[in-house]
């Protein structure tokens, strides 16, 4: 079994959200990044395949340099190895040509990632792929069971959830909880550091949208406080302060 | 300028951000609306008060349920007929897996998560959610063709346009686009779905256990509310995943939220940072939930929500 997984490499799910040199440029100042956690349940879910199944498991970052330490964590967590796509991952089309263009020619049985990012939150990469690369697409995914070369996959849809059944090779937006997430143990951090990372550059510079500046939500106002023994006071401000109910 | 706004209904119904997606549509110029699979012409008719001229429906049976390669198909097929420049849809659980391909197939810009409509004084910028609600982009989209799923709750519906015309519209499909097999579907039936609603009630562990969930159920049924919960409330099963709300899982923008029980952890918070009105009850006077909230109440969730329900009822009636 022949895995692709593609990461994320993005600020960490408690970072202060901030921007620089005019609104135009996210400000990385003392951030943490990390594997993008929808991306993280999809590694670990190819680490447990893998397990059943054997095979390979190949990471794939569209990024600068400052992505191969989350990439090396990815190798540390349990994939063989890793390439990356030397180039700013400009906008969703953008990723998601550099994916088929690195996809086509691996001959994998499976294209694993999370359901979106969590810088950008599109969401839309796993369907440009599969589009791009004439393969059945599929997100979120929220279960996923191989047996030889069809799958059983569990989706989540609004209000509940179906399952289908597929056939391989097919491209898969992941969430949890399709596995557990994986912290590296000492063995793979070690053994992360010799496994291959093969940088290459974008064959396709095409973008399709530009970002002209960013801004922040405005500044939430004070909470006001109720006693809870005096509810009517809520109901009075939600009903003619607020006007919500 | 003429635009494609892909329709999904549930239970036979246009869904609220469907209607939502039309009504911006109408604001950039003509709209024909697009639905799939078995609908009432009557029910498909009512998008033209949102501001569709003109609904196509595509009856193929094999559509009623979101299959994502023929749905991808027939919006495809449907911008190529109408010539549409613009493709608007609701970002939702089925449009993000559907989008994404016919933005390929028709080398489309694709922008997700739009709260604005587009400014074109110099190009087609939007302004778009990013980093899970706490902050924005401004893109623009350099293609001829553009798709935009627009963030739920973040238009207005318009109700005064005029009547739309349902024509059917066929596509041919072929078979290997359905090679996809649905072979179960389970379904909360007849409930607000949590990303579509106005109002939403969440618990969270203060509430105890699920058998405690009558006071969170109460409380939205008396409000016309969804129910939603943290993640270790999903995580230990006592309500389903699909309820869960936060960073990895639904992200909610209604006009108000109730957090019941709930700490207001960060990736909790990312999920809920878009709602208009935010009230917090939690025994712990200092839980960091308040700090994001409008209004708060500090007491025992099984006291104040009885109470709260009963004067919420009495101020409704």
């Amino acid at each position: 079994m022949n895995i692709l997984v593609c990461i994320t490499h993005v600020p960490d799910t408690t970072s202060r959200i901030a921007f620089t040199n005019n609104d135009t440029e996210f400000d990385k100042n003392g951030v943490q990044f990390i594997i993008g956690p929808y991306d993280d349940y999809a590694l670990a879910r190819a680490v447990e395949l893998k397990e059943q199944n054997g095979g390979k498991i190949t990471v794939l970052n569209v990024g600068e340099a400052d992505s191969d330490p989350t990439i090396r964590k990815a190798l540390a967590i349990g994939a063989d190895e890793a390439i990356r796509v030397n180039a700013f991952p400009s906008d969703s089309f953008f990723v998601a040509n550099q994916i088929a263009a690195i996809a086509k020619d691996g001959n994998y049985d499976l294209i694993l990632m999370g359901r979106e990012s969590i810088d950008f939150n599109g969401g839309m990469v796993h369907g440009m792929v599969g589009e791009l690369l004439g393969l059945p697409s599929f997100s979120p995914v929220m279960q996923l069971e191989i047996e030889g070369t069809s799958a059983k996959i569990t989706r989540e849809i609004e209000g509940g959830k179906e399952k289908l059944e597929v056939t391989l090779p097919f491209v898969a937006g992941c969430q949890e909880p399709i596995a557990e997430w994986k912290i590296p143990n000492m063995r793979g951090i070690m053994s992360a550091r010799s496994k291959p990372l093969n940088v290459v550059e974008p064959t396709d510079t095409t973008t399709h949208s530009e970002i002209s500046s960013y801004e922040l939500p405005p500044a939430k106002g004070a909470v006001k406080m109720v006693d809870a023994d005096n509810v009517e006071e809520l109901v009075d401000l939600l009903k003619n302060e607020a006007k919500v109910i | 300028m003429s635009v494609l706004v892909f329709i999904e209904t549930e239970e036979g119904k246009i869904k609220k951000s469907s209607r939502e997606a039309i009504s911006y549509g109408a604001a950039l110029g003509e709209v024909t609306a697009l639905a799939l699979g078995t609908v009432g012409t009557e029910e498909l008719n009512t998008a033209g008060a949102n501001g569709a001229t003109k609904v196509l429906h595509v009856s193929d049976e094999r559509l009623n349920a979101g299959l994502i390669q023929p749905y991808a198909e027939v919006l495809a097929s449907a911008a190529n007929h109408t010539g549409a420049e613009i493709i608007v849809t609701a970002k939702s659980s089925l449009a993000d897996a559907v989008v994404g391909r016919v933005a390929a197939k028709l080398g489309a810009s694709l922008v997700s998560n739009v709260v604005s409509l587009p400014d074109t004084s110099n190009g087609f910028q939007v302004k778009r959610s990013i980093y899970t609600g706490k902050a924005f982009a401004n893109v623009s989209l350099t293609t001829d063709k553009k798709v935009l799923a627009i963030k739920k709750n973040a238009v207005e519906i318009k109700q005064d346009g005029g009547n739309a015309g349902v024509e059917a519209f066929d596509v041919n499909l072929e078979d290997n686009l359905f090679g996809a097999k649905i072979t179960s579907t389970e379904k909360a039936e007849g409930d607000i779905l949590l990303p579509e609603a106005d109002i939403v009630v969440s618990g969270g562990r203060g509430l105890k256990g699920p058998e405690n969930w009558g006071v969170i159920e109460d409380l939205a049924k008396t409000l016309g509310a969804a129910t939603g919960c943290s993640k270790p409330v999903s995580d230990m099963d006592w309500r389903p995943h699909h309820e869960h709300v936060g960073q990895t899982g639904v992200k909610v923008s209604p006009t108000l939220y109730i957090a019941v029980g709930i700490s207001g952890a960060i990736q909790h918070l990312a999920g809920v940072n878009s709602s208009k009105y935010i009230v917090v009850i939690n025994k712990d006077e200092e839980a960091p939930f308040f700090k994001a909230a409008d209004y708060g109440i500090v007491g025992d969730a099984f006291e104040v929500l009885p109470k709260l329900n009963e004067a919420l009822k009495k101020a409704l009636a």
